[in-house]
């Protein structure tokens, strides 16, 4: 255990059934950090957050926070921020009144003024000061889960879970809210966990992101390395567009499409392989004496998309800046070769 | 935007309709109980009216039904209020097997109610006490299938485990995730429930009857058997006082604060 670890995760188990919702999961957080936890729905992300919050019985394993042991420590004593996916405000109350419930209560209990001013603040901090006495009805979604995220913040909770807390909103706003948590989380140095389905949110916000499968985690890094350096070929395919290409793998690199790379560890080691290829790692020109031909070309703003179906039949996906793909059109033939990056190869069949 | 006259005049006469159908047996009941009834009486009198106190029993029965309703009123809120919400938190299991339960005094004639339990109640005013008051025990078991509907609905209604958990990891405990966030969310099916309760229990007759008990409706009965002016009287007052009743129950907010109360 580092010195700034602050929540520890050891070697969780829950079993629904023949389900494993966990199986050993092991994660470490250290203070003020923003872990994401990804992965398909049933790969356990949700359980693992449920069990931190003290809403899931566990059936083995332990739960230290701040060096104590809080596994069998009740929900209402654990002092854990949480935000659900569904609205969650109590439907009685204004949005102050939400944010307030937390400090009336025993657990964080403060006094009148002092309340007061913490929700004041906190509504503030969420951009809501203007809605402090308006009634969830009242309120858009968005607003709704600002103010559960006030709400959870005011108890100054050991650690802020966030439980999908955007799914339920519509693209612009859930963009806009996944960088105003950041900003709040950064600004309290809260340390938070976050579990998402949606890898752009994950990557995008957290300090390391884990992917978790079969209630295992799969890899755990930062969001750059997740992506150009992934240890499972679940990790490689699950973050990202991958291309499948074969080619022969020979020490520590494969041949595919003409280059020679270099593979990722954990990668197959020799016979064939087949390289995950990341579609912004093959360079396309426009060549008339190609090794393929565009299938599709999708603009995309900044980039170019093109589904190419390679010469030996293979299809792949490309995309590259616009400007280097301007005049590659549906029908061109192109020339496709790969960028000197490592690559993660799994076994061929 | 003006309304068109049409759909004011069509929204009218509904109204219009409505409240005679409503309107129309109240006053014909003022009508008939301000009618002479004695030989020194002329033209219109308020006689009847003026005589209710002195009826016997009458005022007793009014105080008993009362309160036998408000005893019935606490069993709701205290007991099949917090027993339904735990049902939908943490049993769902036993949700059919509840709900059955609780409908099955629709399925059985109050008459065989009354025969199972005479046994019973007559047990109780031999050894215990002869109050009437003792039949907020089976009503609070008749008006189950009512309350337990309403109850049902409104809890259905909104994601209570949700709620529940979120005031959990603020540091709620179970009593205050009851009493304080999930009866003041489902408070118009608990305000419902209780009415129809009330309802039942003020207007019960057949059980009261049988079993001996001089309930509200029985002495009313009583009256109307000697005195018909009297009887309407009565009841037509009774109606108004539960209407008075009704309006006198705030329907805006603050349910919340009077229930928000730890109880451990």
């Amino acid at each position: 255990m580092s010195s700034s670890t602050y929540v520890q995760l050891v070697d969780l188990a829950k079993y629904f059934g023949k389900v494993r919702a966990l199986d050993g999961l092991s994660l470490d957080i250290a203070q003020g950090e923003l872990v994401a936890l990804l992965g398909p729905s049933g790969c356990g992300k949700t359980t693992a957050l449920r069990a931190l919050a003290g809403l899931q019985e566990l059936d083995r394993g332990q739960l230290i926070v701040d060096g104590k042991d809080v596994t069998f420590q009740n929900a209402n004593k654990r002092g854990m921020g949480m935000v659900f996916q569904a609205y969650s405000l109590f439907p009685h109350m204004t949005a102050r009144e939400n944010v307030e419930y937390g400090l009336k209560l025993k657990a964080h209990k403060t006094a009148g003024d002092k309340r007061k001013a913490r929700s004041a603040e906190l509504l503030d901090l969420v951009g809501l000061s203007t809605h402090a006495n308006h009634y969830p009805h009242q309120l858009s979604g968005g607003q709704q889960q600002r103010v559960a995220l006030a709400r959870a913040l005011a108890i100054s909770p050991k650690v802020l879970l966030l439980d999908e807390p955007l799914s339920a909103l519509d693209a612009k706003v859930r963009t806009q809210l996944r960088e105003e948590i950041r900003r709040i989380q950064m600004e309290l140095g809260t340390t938070t966990l976050f579990v998402t389905h949606d890898q752009e949110e994950a990557l995008s916000i957290a300090d390391r992101v884990g992917v978790m499968r079969n209630g295992q985690l799969e890899q755990i890094a930062a969001p750059s390395e997740l992506y150009d350096r992934p240890k499972t070929s679940f990790v490689a395919e699950f973050v990202g567009l991958t291309n499948p290409i074969s080619g022969k793998v020979s020490g520590g690199s494969i041949e595919i499409l003409g280059s020679v790379v270099k593979t990722l560890p954990g990668s197959v080691t020799s016979g064939t392989g087949i390289a995950l290829v990341r579609p912004e790692s093959l360079d396309v020109v426009a060549n008339n004496s190609g090794n393929g031909k565009v299938a599709a070309a999708s603009f995309l703003g900044a980039s170019c998309r093109l589904n190419i179906t390679m010469n030996d039949g293979t299809k792949v996906t490309a995309q590259l800046p616009s400007l280097d793909a301007a005049g590659i059109g549906a029908g061109a033939s192109v020339s496709v070769s790969l960028l000197d990056m490592p690559v993660f190869v799994k076994a061929a069949g | 935007m003006k309304k068109s006259w049409g759909v004011r005049i069509w929204r009218w006469s509904i109204i219009s309709v409505v409240g005679a159908y409503l309107m129309v047996p109240l006053y014909a009941m003022f009508d008939f109980s301000t009618k002479p009834f004695g030989f020194q009486d002329k033209g219109r009198t308020f006689r009847a009216w003026q005589i209710i106190p002195s009826q016997p029993d009458l005022m007793i029965s009014i105080a008993r039904s009362l309160i036998t309703a408000a005893i019935v009123m606490s069993l709701i809120l205290f007991l099949i209020v917090p027993t339904a919400i735990w049902v939908h938190l943490k049993l769902p299991l036993l949700r059919r097997p509840f709900e059955l339960l609780c409908l099955l005094p629709l399925a059985i004639p109050a008459i065989v109610i009354v025969v199972g339990i005479a046994p019973l109640y007559r047990w109780i005013s031999i050894h215990l006490t002869e109050s009437p008051i003792t039949l907020s025990g089976v009503y609070s078991m008749l008006i189950l299938p009512y309350t337990y509907r309403s109850l049902s609905a409104a809890l259905d209604a909104v994601d209570i485990h949700t709620l529940a958990e979120a005031a959990r990891t603020l540091g709620a405990n179970t009593s205050r995730v009851i009493f304080g966030i999930i009866m003041p969310t489902i408070k118009t099916g608990i305000i419902n429930g209780s009415f129809i309760a009330i309802a039942l229990v003020m207007g019960e007759f057949t059980i009261s009857n049988i079993l001996n008990y001089k309930t509200f409706q029985v002495v009313i009965a009583q009256i109307g058997r000697t005195n018909g002016n009297v009887a309407v009287a009565v009841s037509l007052a009774s109606i108004l006082f539960v209407l008075i009743l009704l309006l006198a129950i705030p329907t805006k907010k603050r349910q919340g604060k009077v229930l928000d109360v730890d109880l451990v």
